[in-house]
């Protein structure tokens, strides 16, 4: 199947136009050391149908968690998303589009990421925020990077109760020598402010902590402020916007930065991809601030119109003092994000988190009841805890599976110091009757 | 306003600027509903003095004014579908819809990232198919499909030749980056802590060699180099550039920005480069989404492969798949296995077009940019008149000194005649810069109109040149006030009451 619409004849005329024999002609600029003297070592094209069929039996062959009972979470969700998000999604003068340089013809990109920075504002209490990143990790590093050059100090510290992957994250780009990373280890599940405070000195630009943490927890914001404040350190917050409706934005704690992923806003699991970051700042931050920013302004007949703005700060304006070397967005993303957020409002939001919240606390009161599992911490929670599994959690899970249950995440798969514990997320999307009948089944293993 | 506006945009007519969607509606306004509560509801005391106490300013509207708000966004949007769109160094080709089903499907975009493997074969084997393909169209046998854009693809690479440094006890301090390089290659250098040194190109548009070996020494930890370059030329001295690089110690990489116009033609493996990203948004059809979501996957050499981020999907012994970490990995540079959602589209691209479909893509693309360039080089100055590859970049500089036109405004006035306008001012290094990248999705007779459209404008360059400085008119909004959206940031909507 080819998707180029020249015919032979187009071909022809084409060729004589340049004045060259063959296409060939064309590709002697090519040195014949370097050109490929024989067919790719790929199989024949497919026509549509077989395409459709290979990537069928592709799909066929996963269990997809989206049509499980799914207790999954860990950074990525299973919420409902309503129908109109992927129609809109389905658009192609938004997903067909490029980056928006040129904002006569890019006002539906440009508008749409307005109305997303504004949304994300409001969620998280902070004065400014950019058009998206590609994830929460990446977010989450960049906010440790701002910090850096917003104090001029090269440490951070993250708390060890931040998801693993993104801690590595954050490790690997620190590996470059910008910044140093130290990590403060988990107390009973949380990031402990005495201990926090303890490690920072006169050097350290920021606190990066997420709250609920990856274990579901919710951390003493205020205290973890207060400390990172006391030392002249930025307190960088990541949250679960799925929460962001029942949860004090992390604005009322003193952070100064607040990130995260937001998958949970209108995007599918998709095997955690693409999902999309957000980053918001205060105010005094934003000449610091990583990553394309939409403003608004007028054209030349005093229209409100959108445009791309405060470039300076970029890689194609800076080059080597760029904020970030980051060039897309998620777009698409952010606008699954805002197209959701429009869809629940604030009360919708408000419902899927408080429903979300109540139905995790049905669910652990019940399973730490039966007997078979036992609380691992008894720290305060949101949607999300580990509980200690008193048998082998891959044969559970496994046997669970057969029954239509995607029973939780087994930590030891993201980090070996958690073997034993099983993560359970629960959203709205569950109904009691669902949760009632998981409880019987495992307890009956 | 007086224009002879003669064309109307191929897109939707649209009625100009909307209200924003945080002010439409009424206050009790309600899309969707979450379920009732069937189990009890836990007091805002469990939440340890964190329970929101006032509700955020989102949206009150219901469905159907959400439907209009974005079809009303839609219309003043210009994508791919609209119609030609030769953006430079973006491959703007046409993005399959079997590709949009196929990354829908529930079986991919139902997985959750922490399932257990045995469930995800599918995924895993579709991404190892995948990087195998790469492999071998990039002639690098190393694969990581995690980084997210190009930029992070970049990243990755230059974070892994860091790494396979210090793994041979050698620090290095700087990069080598010719002028006419992508923004992205500098800023990506600085985040990783190495110094960026800058050569010039020589009179044909390529590497200046001398330039480069004065540059190299054993304090260079890479040169970086797009090749076809941002010229859309190919450079002859390519072999000579990687054996310099490599007599000194240092890695070659490749920017893949380009790779659209060599598919089956050359592959940087065998140019001598250690490292290449290549932008599945652009050379392998997924769309661009107005700015993403993007993927960069990277292609290394042996030697380099241990130093790849990880996990990597791989094929196991028993023909199943999982996951294995590198031996030297760097370690992630995002969570979860990357931007699955685009892989599976580029798949869809791959497997329609197999190894014969890239390479006569390849051949297209090529062919109808030296069609443009044969057709627009009389009305425009080229300033490097040799066979381009799959693109090339015209100077505005004779429209400016003769009638005081500048490419600003030729791009603006191409927005009347219903196409988008090509790259403009890069690269750099050419005074007034048109940057034409037409892809092989463009038919002969779209190439055509296009063609005449630029010729059209320069002919109104010479006989109305304030038409071109006034244009665009037909467009949702006009000229936008640029400065005053620096100096008066309004970067977001609040509320009445809080102003």
């Amino acid at each position: 199947m080819r998707f180029s619409p020249a015919s032979c004849d187009d071909r022809a005329a084409m060729l004589r136009a340049v004045r060259a024999d063959s296409i060939d002609d064309l590709f002697a600029p090519i040195p014949a050391a370097v050109r490929l003297d024989r067919p790719l070592d790929l199989p024949d094209g497919l026509g549509e149908l077989a395409v459709v069929r290979t990537l069928k039996g592709l799909a066929g062959r996963n269990t997809p968690a989206a049509g499980l009972v799914c207790l999954a979470g860990a950074g990525c969700y299973d919420h409902y998303i309503p129908s109109i998000v992927d129609h809109v999604l389905r658009r192609p003068e938004f997903f067909t589009a490029y980056t928006p340089y040129q904002p006569e013809v890019s006002q539906g990109t440009l508008q749409n990421i307005y109305e997303f920075q504004s949304m994300i504002c409001e969620l998280t209490g902070m004065d400014v925020a950019n058009a998206s990143m590609y994830d929460g990790a990446t977010a989450f590093v960049e906010a440790a990077l701002m910090a850096s050059r917003v104090t001029k100090r090269s440490r951070v510290v993250v708390a060890g109760t931040v998801h693993p992957e993104w801690r590595v994250v954050l490790d690997t780009y620190a590996a470059s020598g910008n910044i140093s990373v130290v990590t403060c280890p988990a107390n009973e599940g949380m990031a402990h402010p005495a201990v926090v405070a303890s490690m920072l000195d006169s050097d350290t630009a920021a606190v990066l902590v997420a709250n609920p943490n990856f274990l579901g927890h919710l951390e003493d914001l205020a205290a973890l402020g207060r400390a990172a404040h006391g030392a002249g350190a930025l307190l960088v917050v990541s949250v679960n916007p799925a929460l962001s409706g029942v949860l004090e934005p992390p604005s009322a704690f003193g952070a100064d930065v607040v990130v995260g992923e937001g998958q949970p806003l209108g995007n599918a699991m998709s095997f955690g991809g693409p999902g999309l970051g957000f980053f918001a700042c205060k105010q005094e931050f934003l000449r610091q601030m990583p990553g394309r920013v939409v403003g608004r302004t007028v054209d030349v007949d005093g229209r409100n119109a959108f445009v791309l703005t405060m470039q300076t700060r970029e890689q194609h304006i800076r080059r080597e003092k760029a904020t970030s070397n980051i060039c897309s967005n998620h777009a698409l993303n952010a606008l699954a994000a805002a197209v959701y957020l429009s869809a629940v409002g604030a009360e919708g939001l408000a419902e899927v988190g408080r429903s979300s919240i109540a139905k995790a606390h049905y669910l652990r009161d019940a399973l730490v009841a039966s007997g078979k599992f036992s609380a691992a911490w008894s720290a305060p929670f949101a949607h999300e805890f580990a509980l200690r599994y008193s048998g082998d959690v891959a044969a559970m899970q496994a046997t669970m599976l057969e029954r239509g249950y995607l029973a939780g995440v087994d930590l030891g798969r993201v980090d070996p110091g958690l073997e034993g514990l099983v993560l359970f997320a629960v959203t709205e999307k569950r109904t009691r009757a669902e949760l009632d009948s998981f409880v019987r089944e495992v307890v009956s293993l | 306003m007086s224009a002879d506006v003669t064309k109307t945009p191929l897109s939707a007519p649209s009625a100009g600027p909307r209200g924003l969607i945080l002010e439409a509606g009424s206050p009790a306004a309600r899309c969707f509903e979450a379920p009732a509560l069937d189990v009890p509801e836990v007091p805002a005391s469990a939440l340890e003095g964190q329970a929101r106490t006032t509700s955020p300013n989102l949206p009150h509207v219901t469905e159907v004014e959400i439907a209009r708000h974005y079809h009303h966004l839609a219309t003043m949007n210009f994508g791919v579908d609209s119609g030609s769109y030769p953006l430079g160094s973006c491959t703007m080709k046409y993005n399959p819809r079997v590709n949009e089903d196929a990354c829908r499907l529930e079986g991919f975009a139902g997985l959750h990232p922490y399932q257990p493997l045995s469930t995800a074969q599918g995924a895993l084997e579709l991404m190892v198919s995948l990087a195998d393909a790469l492999a071998e169209v990039s002639g690098l046998p190393g694969v990581t499909l995690q980084p997210a854009a190009g930029a992070h693809g970049e990243l990755t690479a230059i974070m892994v030749f860091r790494a396979y440094h210090a793994a041979n006890g050698d620090v290095r301090k700087r990069v080598v980056i010719p002028d006419s390089a992508h923004g992205t290659n500098p800023a990506t250098v600085a985040m990783c802590g190495y110094e960026v040194t800058t050569i010039p190109s020589n009179e044909r548009g390529g590497v200046d060699m001398e330039a480069l070996r004065a540059a190299l020494d054993i304090d260079v930890a890479a040169f970086m180099l797009t090749n076809p370059n941002t010229l859309g030329l190919f450079d002859e001295n390519i072999s000579e550039i990687t054996a310099a690089v490599h007599a000194v110690g240092a890695l070659a990489y490749c920017d893949g920005a380009n790779m659209n116009a060599i598919m089956g033609k050359a592959r940087p493996g065998d140019m001598g480069f250690d490292a290449l990203h290549i932008n599945l948004h652009k050379t392998f059809s997924t769309p661009h989404g107005g700015g993403g979501p993007g993927a960069g996957p990277v292609c290394v050499s042996a030697a380099l492969a241990p130093f790849l981020p990880g996990p990597l999907p791989v094929r196991l012994d028993d023909g199943t798949f999982g996951l294995a970490w590198p031996e030297k990995s760097i370690g992630r540079v995002r969570s979860f296995f990357g931007n699955f959602g685009v892989l599976v589209r580029a798949y869809a691209y791959v497997l329609a077009l197999g190894g014969e479909g890239l390479r006569e893509a390849s051949e297209q693309a090529v062919l109808s940019a030296n069609y443009l360039k044969e057709r627009l080089k009389g009305a425009y100055w080229l300033p490097y008149d040799r066979t381009c590859m799959h693109e090339f970049v015209l100077s505005g500089a004779k429209l400016r000194k003769q009638y005081g036109v500048h490419t600003l405004d030729v791009a603006k006035r191409l927005l009347d005649y219903g196409f988008h306008p090509p790259t403009i001012y890069f690269p750099q290094i050419v005074d007034e810069a048109i940057m034409i990248e037409p892809t092989e999705t463009e038919s002969l007779a779209d190439l055509d109109r296009f063609a005449d459209a630029m010729i059209a404008i320069a002919g109104e360059a010479a006989t109305d040149p304030d038409l071109l400085h006034g244009a665009p008119y037909t467009t949702p909004v006009r000229r936008l006030d640029e400065a005053r959206a620096v100096k008066q940031p309004d970067l977001r909507w609040r509320p009445a009451a809080s102003e």
